[in-house]
């Protein structure tokens, strides 16, 4: 390998009100754990906080944890909000309680990955490895 | 032959271990505490009956909190429901009351829940989502609608506007011409282990004291049949954490709020009858039994030795329990029907007072009511059908049993020092840890399900290829159209300065030591909504900041 691979830099953010973190936190911890530069937003966060943060931070990845049911109102806004500032070739993912039935209008929002309940934190590792890789 | 129970694990059972390994090379509990092969007599050499157990309804209520028990009556069954509107709920409340459901849970949605109106720009896509849309007493009075407010009980899962919603049901009664003697429920109100692992708290710890402590005052002089308060471990529980941790984080917010309340000169024996307590109920059948016996008799202690309760009455531990939600899986989700109703067994073996059954559809969205019909027939099966609730705590003295429900409690009692040491409860909480203990059992179990330490049948061994996706309900986006124009035909409505008075009364007591909970009573009988009310708070006391911890 002749150039030096960048550190992968993820944002974890939970859109809307819902304050179950357990998912977001197993993830971010589990990303930290394989080496790449995790930041967690904590809970509540708005659409505009989040591509806020996602600018700021500089990060190739954003994952999004949500259990309320809100998803499908909440996404699309962050996305806007990240291409608003400019943030256009993140790589989105997301988790949580998200019926199978919405996981093709979520694909076509952008999102690269679904994970529902049950994931193998390993499964994600290697899925943010190797769609990060493009955007390096 | 009279071999003691360590030479008989030393001499023929290590010799078949030997001869044939084991499943696994440790057995252990949900801390990781080493369990053994076989517990006997031995186990409980200095163990004394009276002093460990004592009767049904007396000290140290280790056998459950009432003479007869289930024997008498059985334990109330009620599921935790509400989603969309308030008339929708009100259907699903009635319809639950029509198949046998002995008292009422209601959910209420996040924006609800943390203060901010329906047509708030934060309530976006979170209205009736996870529960009923509830922003004015006109929702209130809809949502209880030809319910008889003396006869059911009505446990509201709401917490940082718990005082709110109170207000507004006892409003609603108040209007239907209810006896407020007679008007029985629940608020859960636990504000402290929302900073921990919930997550709906708006204000800080102080101010969020004052209302509990407001709202005990309140209830003793105008509403005695009301539990005032319901000290949760669930949530705790459910963001990953061990049963003995479950108890001692509960029992530190415990001592939070009795001592809250005894620092505005209330009497311990003025609020504990009204106490009440929440735990989960998670997979490990045996632990969890021992979890819930052990937990009557640390609370039992924690009243008489602490606060030097007398009556019966104060020492007694009442709780709610739920089967595990994080126990749940997408994968199969049909199995999900035998884990809650081994975990329902289990928590009536535990004496509980009052259970909810999870639907096996809720890893996957709201559970239908066809779902939740089937929770309900659970309970009613361990009731009526297998005969545990014809005799009382019919596990004691059972070796393992003993000497599970000690280890338990001293695994709390350990923790609980240990928070003591660190300044208590609200002390830990502002320095994350119990946040991080928590964090730490969740990855722990993570990791234990990732190398198949710990089996989840259908999700990690035993997976099928098929995945049957279930009828699932959806809340239709027409029930946050429609809740946003009631509120707005409202505000047109009603009498614009009343409300404005009634706002500016309660500034004026969120500044001075006054019970606000006479002043939410009158707001919301002027109309003001849940969110104007919050907004005045909000800016009186500030918000709470998350402390991150990863």
């Amino acid at each position: 390998m002749t150039t030096e691979q960048r550190t992968i830099r993820v944002l974890i953010a939970k859109p809307g009100l819902d304050g179950h973190d357990r998912g977001a936190k197993v993830v971010a911890r589990a990303l930290r754990d394989a080496g790449m530069e995790v930041i967690y937003t904590g809970i509540r966060q708005t659409p505009e906080m989040i591509a806020e943060a996602a600018l700021q931070e500089d990060v190739q990845v954003v994952g999004l944890s949500i259990l309320s049911g809100a998803h499908l109102e909440l996404f699309p806004r962050v996305i806007a909000e990240l291409k608003q500032r400019g943030v256009d070739d993140v790589l989105l993912f997301c988790g949580g309680i998200i019926p199978e039935a919405d996981v093709p209008a979520i694909q076509a929002m952008g999102f690269a990955g679904v994970f529902g309940p049950g994931t193998d934190t390993g499964v994600i590792i290697e899925f943010v490895r190797e769609h990060a890789k493009e955007r390096a | 032959m009279s071999l003691s129970t360590p030479d008989w694990l030393e001499g023929p059972y290590r010799t078949a271990v030997e001869r044939s390994r084991e499943r696994q090379p440790r057995f252990e509990s949900s801390s990781g505490a080493e369990i053994g092969a076989i517990y006997g007599p031995e186990a409980l050499a200095d163990w004394s009956y009276h002093e460990k157990l004592g009767y049904p309804g007396e000290y140290p209520f280790t056998r459950g909190v009432q003479s007869t028990m289930y024997r008498g009556r059985l334990w109330t069954m009620r599921q935790y429901a509400g989603f969309g509107d308030a008339d929708e709920s009100n259907r699903r409340y009635k319809f639950l009351l029509e198949q046998g459901q002995t008292g009422l849970s209601v959910a209420f949605d996040l924006p609800t829940q943390i203060g901010y109106d329906s047509d708030d720009p934060r309530a976006e896509g979170e209205v009736g989502k996870v529960g009923v849309a509830i922003a004015s007493l006109a929702d209130m009075e809809v949502l209880t609608a030809g319910l008889p407010l003396e006869k059911v009980t009505t446990s509201m899962t709401i917490n940082a506007t718990g005082s709110i919603l109170l207000a507004m049901y006892v409003a609603a009664a108040k209007k239907q011409g209810a006896d407020l003697a007679k008007v029985g429920g629940t608020i859960q109100h636990d504000v402290l282990k929302e900073y921990i692992a919930r997550g709906t708290y708006i204000f800080p710890p102080r101010p969020s004291l004052r209302l509990i402590t407001d709202v005990f005052a309140w209830c003793r002089d105008e509403l005695p049949e009301w539990n005032t308060i319901s000290i949760s471990g669930y949530h705790m529980r459910e963001a990953g954490c061990t049963a003995a941790q479950e108890l001692a984080f509960t029992f530190a917010n415990a001592i939070e709020y009795c001592d809250a309340a005894l620092a505005t000169g209330l009497k311990f024996d003025d609020i504990a009858g009204r106490l009440s307590f929440f735990w989960a109920c998670h997979s490990n059948f045996l632990e969890e039994v021992a979890k819930f016996r052990a937990s009557r008799r640390m609370w039992a202690k924690i009243a008489k030795e602490r606060y030097g309760a007398t009556s019966a009455r104060s020492q007694m531990l009442r709780f709610h329990t739920q089967t595990g939600g994080a126990t749940l899986t997408a994968q199969q989700p049909l199995n999900n029907l035998l884990r809650t109703g081994f975990q329902a067994m289990s928590a009536v073996l535990g004496g509980t007072q009052s259970l909810h059954t999870n639907s096996y559809d809720e890893a996957l969205a709201l559970p239908t009511e066809a779902a939740v019909e089937l929770a309900l027939r659970t309970q009613q099966i361990i009731g009526y059908e297998t005969g545990v609730a014809d005799v009382i705590d019919p596990l004691a003295g059972s070796y393992y049993i003993e000497a599970l429900t000690d280890r338990v409690e001293d695994e709390a009692n350990q923790y609980l020092a240990r928070i003591e040491d660190m300044g208590g409860g609200l002390a830990c909480i502002e320095q994350g840890y119990q946040q991080r203990e928590i964090q730490e059992s969740a990855f722990r179990l993570q990791r234990m399900a990732e190398t198949r330490e710990r089996i989840v049948v259908g999700v990690n061994q035993f997976q099928t290829g098929s995945v049957v996706v279930p009828e699932m309900l959806r809340v239709e986006a027409a029930v946050a159209r429609n809740q946003v124009e009631r509120l707005q035909a409202l505000r047109a409505s009603r009498d614009g300065a009343a409300v404005d008075a009634a706002l500016a009364r309660i500034r004026a007591a969120a500044r001075g030591t006054d019970n606000m909970v006479p002043l939410l009573i009158e707001a919301v009988e002027a109309y003001a909504t849940i969110g104007e009310i919050c907004n005045v708070l909000r800016d009186e006391w500030g918000e709470y900041q998350e402390v991150l911890t990863i």
